[in-house]
């Protein structure tokens, strides 16, 4: 690979990193796991003049739940996603997301934090965070704001982060009672982005949905929350009827495009599809889990 | 304690490749590890445009950084009368565009510097000015009065037509539709695709300004053709050219032709007297080198109502590109595409034959293939499937029916080529019964009553490889022969020299095993060596699965040379006449009395120390080997699918591969060999597209457009075989490298076809995407 001339920077506390960037301004990139960064330095799609590598700041590597809320640290790699028995036990949209992001090799290298600072329309995270009603914290020399996932994607390749922030936290309100989601992805070979996928997150109470959430992934300028077929789901039994309508609903809300992956008809039948499988797997997972 | 007697490599033993100690470990050593003293680097420019007139090149800011040596232009190569060069098809393609760009991706400046990433970032600096012209790419359109002509520069060249080519007899064609009682026809779009191999072109030329040697590191399939093709273009002296080609990481087609990056570089090292790298990278391979079919087809089958063949035509126009660099025989313009009969006994057969020029890469190479027989047999198998459908007929029943049959080899086709041996109810029957075929049908007639898709796809394949009989086949007026050269040292250890050239095949291993099969040396104890022209004999090299027809071949016959020596010095040994000697497993002995006997090891031994008298001194020979006729290996092939009709996907169950190619020299190579195919007819078949927008912008040009199959979604294989030896091939073998790419995409789309055929659905042409499946689906109202 041939990138054009850059600086780098490796600090080892956020701190230090948010310094960097508050003095580099424009001229800087954040790197974490490199797999979206690279590409893009490598086909001089991207030159900055200066990249500021986080993968030491240790403070940026974490998970943990408590106090009502799930924390998701920016550099937590997709592999650490796949591999953790409590989200498969509690998150399962983020579960089979985890192992449906990229390939092997990217998953080893990728971060969470990564994929939604890319803002990729066609990234995987993106739809999980918004199905989720996730919120992140973002964090400059001059201070921190926090910002739900809805608001934080703006269009393609872009979102509410400034050159000189850093994303620090995944806040993820915590699942509890009867859950289930589910992540579901069509890709024309393992480590394809998306063709479409939808993301499902179920809270269950009495049998009637408590809560929903239902992200869509590169069927428009950005992730998409599917805000109509989430509020027709709310505390209603999810017997097929319902299901149909909300996955109708959902489809509606798609703005896909056309290209080599498929026309517009097929992408947003794909949504359908997808959203009322995914509501089904959802569905039985909630009425099998605790 | 009981030890294993290691296995000495005899054909079919499955010895283990000998190459792969060192690409286990990461050792092997290709073109890019090549670092020589003082060696500078080179970055080419590419156009962005697929079609426009170049009114300047401004250099000077690229010329003025620091560790810039050179800027090459198409000016400064035409001074040198470089700026255009010969291809392998009789056309000129242009070395750095000189007036006009002609498809997107094209050369047209090069930088030579102290270091790569200087050579690129300067390369950038370049300025170009172009005047934008209206792009043709589709072969149709280029042909139509009007178009943009895409070779303004060729004289007489008024179209954008290239070739008119036809095979067979038209009239005896025309009477067998006259009586057909049924017409099936289909038409069908092969399309571009890329061979993609892992490693991507590329060459260290060192070009000593004392001596006027040229050492050139290549990624070359044909060093020796290319030695001489270097000659020829360059103006250097043959004997001064070494070519080296050290391992390569894959080549299917792809490293056949002669690439601008190759004469570049030589010329800038001939001019800088320093060695010049180039390497090329992913998206440069994808755009700019040989890619592979882009045929449109048309095929026509007169049968009887009880499906009985009586005659094939077939109309066919290829998308050659800007420039007709097709790599093939140079009498024949569509490569051995009239192989189109296939394993079918039809009387009478045309095939017309029209190529096209336009704003697109050059290419045009047999991609895993013995020239545009993957078309041939992808349109055959098609029209089969096509044919059992509108008869309503079984596609298995069908195939049995108008097979050739065992009895009827050698069999003469009605475009001209002479099978040399098949049975291909044996393998069709093998398929079936593997598959379990009658259990498959019966599954796929209750899912439909449940309204779920399921298909099971056949092909019966046959092959044209191992060109060729040197009389009619040529490259660039280069006879298609290859060579061998085996000299056993006195230890009885050996050194054999090939004119052909391995890319991964394992070369090294199976071609020690014949000499293992001929003198009884152990495999591991003869060293195999290629891909040198100062030390390898001649040879057209290795492409269209002809290294086992005719380098085996050779190797075979120069053995068995070296193996009437090593008898007479046996006869003088063990004090016995000549003819009372007879050879078992590397052992010379005397005929009634096998104990009395000499080793090869031992005869090589006295052919340097105790000879007869007046017998010259040493064990070596070395032959070159024409082949009486191609090689035809064939197989049956039968694929599974379960369709998803909300989203179209086509899952793959089950891939039921029987191929027969002859006497197998290491089984577990052949297997390998089987295994790779399958996975890019996979690729071919499901997901890999290189196409242009309307202005003639490549949207394959990198791997997350242009896809490559990995072990995660390639099917599992089932592997099985039926041995049909050659007559004519001295160990009975056939080529194998590319039956399996030849093959299977026709299966894998007949699989798809055959689970939608009910709902009215004939054709989706390749790749079968699940948008396409599902598009097709929904307009017959099927889809969920
Ligand atoms: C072959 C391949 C296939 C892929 N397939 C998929 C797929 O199927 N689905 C999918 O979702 N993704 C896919 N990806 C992308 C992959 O998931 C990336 O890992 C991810 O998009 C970016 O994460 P990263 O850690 O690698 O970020 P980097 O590449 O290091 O950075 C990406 C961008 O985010 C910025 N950034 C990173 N971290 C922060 C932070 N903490 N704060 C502020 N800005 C930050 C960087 O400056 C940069 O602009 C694929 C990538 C490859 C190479």
């Amino acid at each position: 690979m041939l990138p054009a001339p850059f600086e780098y920077s490796a600090p080892e506390t956020m701190d230090e990193a948010l310094d960097l960037l508050d003095a580099l301004g424009d001229e800087s990139k954040v790197l974490a796991g490199g797999q979206s960064l690279i590409p893009l330095l490598k086909l001089r799609f991207a030159s900055p003049a200066h990249l500021v590598d986080v993968n030491r700041v240790a403070e940026l590597d974490f998970l943990d739940e408590h106090d009502g809320v799930l924390r998701i640290g920016p550099l937590f790699r997709h592999k650490a996603a796949e591999r953790s028995g409590m989200l498969a036990s509690k998150y399962a949209v983020i579960a089979e997301a985890a192992r449906q992001v990229a390939d092997p090799i990217v998953r080893n290298r990728g971060t969470v934090g990564g994929s939604l600072a890319h803002a990729d329309p066609a990234g995987d995270w993106g739809s999980v965070m918004l199905a989720l009603d996730a919120e992140f914290v973002l964090r400059s020399k001059r201070g921190s704001r926090t910002i739900r996932a809805r608001d934080f994607f703006s269009g393609p390749f872009s979102s509410a982060l400034k050159s000189n922030e850093l994303l620090v936290e995944i806040r993820v309100p915590a699942a509890d009672g009867r859950k289930g989601g589910s992540y579901l992805k069509l890709e024309r070979k393992v480590g394809d982005f998306a063709t479409v996928a939808v993301a499902v997150h179920l809270q269950m109470d009495d049998g009637k949905v408590k809560s929903a959430g239902i992200g869509l992934t590169a069927v428009g300028p950005q992730n998409l929350k599917a805000d109509r077929a989430e509020a027709a789901l709310k505390g209603r039994a999810l017997d097929d009827a319902t299901i149909k309508e909300a996955a109708a609903l959902a489809a509606a809300a798609a703005e896909p495009k056309a290209d080599n992956r498929g026309s517009v008809d097929y992408k947003r039948n794909v949504v359908r599809v997808f959203t009322e499988r995914g509501l089904r797997r959802a569905r039985e997972r909630a009425q099998g889990g605790a | 304690m009981a030890t294993e007697t290691p296995l000495k490599g005899f054909i079919g033993e499955s010895i283990k490749r000998k190459e792969d100690d060192r690409f286990i470990q990461g050792k092997g050593n290709y073109v890019d590890d090549i670092v020589l003293p003082g060696m500078l680097h080179m970055s080419i420019l590419r156009s962005p445009f697929a079609h426009a007139r170049i009114k300047s090149i401004k250099a000077d800011a690229a010329q003025a950084v620091p560790g810039v040596v050179a800027v090459v232009t198409g000016d400064l190569l035409a001074q040198h009368k470089l700026a255009w060069m010969p291809t392998l098809s009789g056309d000129t393609q242009a070395v750095l565009a000189t007036d006009k760009v002609r498809f997107q991706g094209q050369e047209v400046a090069c930088v030579i510097a102290t270091d790569p990433y200087v050579a690129r970032d300067a390369a950038q600096l370049i300025e170009v000015d172009y005047d934008v012209l209206p792009a043709v790419v589709d072969p149709y359109q280029a042909l139509e009065p009007g178009a943009p002509l895409v070779r303004d520069e060729k004289e007489g060249q008024s179209s954008n037509h290239i070739y008119h080519w036809e095979a067979g007899d038209k009239a005896k064609t025309e009477q067998a539709f006259a009586r057909a009682e049924r017409v099936v026809s289909l038409e069908t779009f092969y399309p571009r695709c890329h061979p993609s191999p892992v490693e991507t072109c590329g060459i260290v030329a060192d070009i000593s300004p004392v001596t006027g040697n040229a050492t050139i590191y290549m990624t070359s399939q044909a060093p020796h053709a290319h030695r001489t093709l270097f000659a020829i273009v360059a103006g250097l002296p043959e004997e001064k050219i070494r070519i080296l080609s050290p391992d390569i990481g894959g080549g299917f087609g792809n490293k056949v032709p002669i690439y601008p990056g190759y004469v570049v570089a030589t010329a800038a090292s001939l001019l800088l007297g320093k060695p010049v790298k180039w390497v090329e990278d992913r998206s440069e391979n994808l755009i700019s080198t040989g890619f592979a079919r882009d045929y449109h087809m048309k095929g026509e089958l007169a049968v009887t109502n009880d499906g009985r063949m009586l005659g094939l035509r077939v109309k066919m126009l290829s998308d050659n590109g800007a420039f007709y660099a097709d790599a093939q025989p140079s009498k024949f313009r569509a490569g051995l595409f009239h192989i189109v009969t296939g394993s079918y006994d039809i009387p009478a057969a045309h095939v017309e034959t029209d190529g096209a020029y336009t704003n697109k890469a050059p290419g045009g190479v047999a991609y895993r293939c013995s020239f545009r027989v993957t078309e041939a047999s992808y349109l055959i198998e098609r029209l089969v499937e096509t044919a059992a459908i509108d008869l309503k007929m079984d596609p298995a029943e069908l195939r049995s029916k108008n097979f050739i049959r065992p009895e009827q080899f050698p069999y003469t086709s009605a475009t001209g080529f002479d099978y040399d041996s098949g049975q291909y109810e044996k393998a069709l029957r093998l398929a079936l019964e593997k598959a379990g075929y009658d259990e498959l049908r019966k599954e796929q007639a209750e899912k439909r009553k449940r309204g779920e898709l399921m298909g099971i796809g056949l092909a019966s394949f046959t092959e044209v490889v191992g060109a060729g009989p040197g009389k009619h086949f040529d490259i660039a007026g280069l006879r298609m022969f290859d060579s061998a050269e085996l000299r056993v040292h006195p230890t009885g250890k050996a050194i054999l020299k090939l004119g052909v050239k391995s890319q991964g095949q394992g070369h090294e291993t199976t071609f020690a095993q014949i000499v293992t099969e001929e003198l009884g040396i152990p495999a591991v104890d003869v060293m195999v060596q290629e891909g040198d022209t100062d030390n390898t004999p001649y040879g057209l090299g290795t492409y269209a699965s002809r290294s086992t027809p005719v380098g085996g071949a050779a190797t075979a016959m120069v053995s068995r040379k070296l193996r009437d020596k090593a008898k007479k010095i046996a006869a003088h040994l063990l004090e016995a006449s000549e003819a009372d000697i007879d050879f078992d497993h590397g052992k010379f002995f005397v005929q009634g009395a096998p104990s009395k006997s000499k080793t090869i090891q031992e005869i090589a031994f006295a052919a340097y120390t105790n000879l007869p008298d007046g017998m010259e001194a040493g064990l070596e020979g070395v032959t070159y080997y024409d082949p009486p006729n191609f090689t035809y290996p064939f197989g049956t092939y039968l694929v599974v699918v379960d369709i998803d009709r909300g989203t179209g996907q086509a899952k793959v169950r089950r891939m039921i591969a029987v191929d027969d190619c002859g006497v197998r020299i290491n089984p577990m190579i052949v297997e390998g060999q089987i295994h790779g195919g399958l996975a890019e007819g996979f690729g071919i078949a499901f997901m890999q597209l290189i196409t242009f927008d309307e202005e003639g912008n490549c949207l394959g040009s990198n791997f997350t457009d242009y896809l490559l199959p990995t072990s995660w979604e390639t099917p599992n294989f089932e592997t099985y075989e039926t041995v049909t030896p050659s007559p004519h091939h001295p160990i009975g073998a056939k080529g194998i490298g590319e039956s399996a790419t030849v093959g299977s995409p026709a299966a894998f789309v007949n699989a798809v076809i055959d689970a939608v055929a009910h709902l009215g659905i004939k054709n989706i042409d390749m790749p079968v995407t699940s948008d396409k499946i599902w598009s097709a689906l929904h307009e017959v109202g099927a889809a969920e």
